[in-house]
C-alpha cells in the first residue's frame, strides 16, 4: 500500500506542478482561470486518494468545499472578463 | 472474507491510480496545448472522469455509508457543475479572441458573428442593460 501511496501522489504531484506551470506562464487570464480550476480539482483528488489510502474519512466534507469553491470561482472570473468585454466593445462603437 | 475484501482493495487502488493518471495526462495538456479551448479539453478530464474514478475507488475503501453518500455528491457535484464553467470560459474566449482560428476546422461562429455585435442573447445579463 506504501508503494500504491507514493506512485499517486507523485502523479497527483507532477500533475499539479504541471498546473502550477501553466498558471506562471498563462499567456491570457482563461488561461490561468482554466489552470486553477484544473489545479482545484487535482487538489481535490490527492484529498480523496489521501483518505482512501489512510481509511481516514476526515477530510471528505472538504472535498465538497473545493468543488464548490472552484465552480464559484471560474463562473465568478468568467463573468468579469466577459463584463470587461461588454464594456470595452461598446466604448469602441460610440 | 479476506479474498474478496483483497478484491475490493484492488479495485478501489486501480480506480485511484487511474484516477491519478489523468490529473497527470491533465498537466501536461496544459503545459502543451496551444490555446485556451484546447487546454480546457486536456485540464477538464480529470474534472469528470478523474473525479468518479477518484470518488468510486474512495468510496470502495472506506467503510461507512457517510463518506460514500459525501463523496456521491461530490461526483454529482462535478458532474454538474463542469459543462456550466466550460461553456462559460470557452464562450468569453471565443468572444476575446483567444482562440487560434487557424486550428479550427470548423468555425460555425464565424459567419454567425458578422451582423450583430455583442448582445447574441445568450444570456440577458450579457446584453447593454436598459438604461
Amino acid at each position: 500500500m506504501t508503494v500504491v501511496a507514493v506512485i499517486a501522489h507523485a502523479l497527483l504531484g507532477s500533475g499539479a506542478l504541471l498546473a502550477l506551470v501553466r498558471l506562471a506562464r498563462g499567456p491570457s487570464l482563461l488561461d490561468r482561470v482554466v489552470a486553477t480550476d484544473t489545479l482545484l480539482v487535482i487538489i481535490s483528488a490527492s484529498l480523496a486518494v489521501h483518505a482512501a489510502l489512510s481509511r481516514d474519512p476526515t477530510v471528505v466534507p472538504v472535498l465538497v468545499v473545493v468543488s464548490l469553491l472552484a465552480f464559484v470561482g471560474s463562473v465568478s472570473i468568467a463573468r468579469y472578463v466577459g463584463g470587461m468585454l461588454l464594456r470595452s466593445e461598446r466604448e469602441g462603437r460610440e | 472474507m479476506s479474498a474478496l475484501s483483497q478484491i475490493a482493495d484492488v479495485v478501489a487502488v486501480a480506480c485511484l491510480l487511474a484516477g491519478a493518471f489523468l490529473c497527470l495526462t491533465a498537466g501536461v495538456g496544459l503545459v502543451r496545448f496551444p490555446d485556451v479551448l484546447s487546454r480546457m479539453h486536456a485540464g477538464t478530464k480529470p474534472q469528470v472522469l478523474g473525479t468518479l474514478l477518484v470518488m468510486v475507488g474512495g468510496a470502495i475503501r472506506l467503510h461507512g455509508l457517510a463518506a460514500a453518500w459525501m463523496l456521491l455528491l461530490v461526483a454529482a457535484f462535478q458532474l454538474l457543475t463542469a459543462p456550466v464553467s466550460a461553456h462559460m470560459i470557452s464562450r468569453v474566449a471565443y468572444r476575446r479572441r483567444h482562440v487560434r482560428r487557424d486550428l479550427l476546422l470548423v468555425d460555425e461562429l464565424r459567419d454567425a458573428e458578422e451582423g450583430d455585435g455583442v448582445n447574441r442573447g445568450d444570456e440577458p445579463a450579457d446584453g447593454p442593460q436598459p438604461s
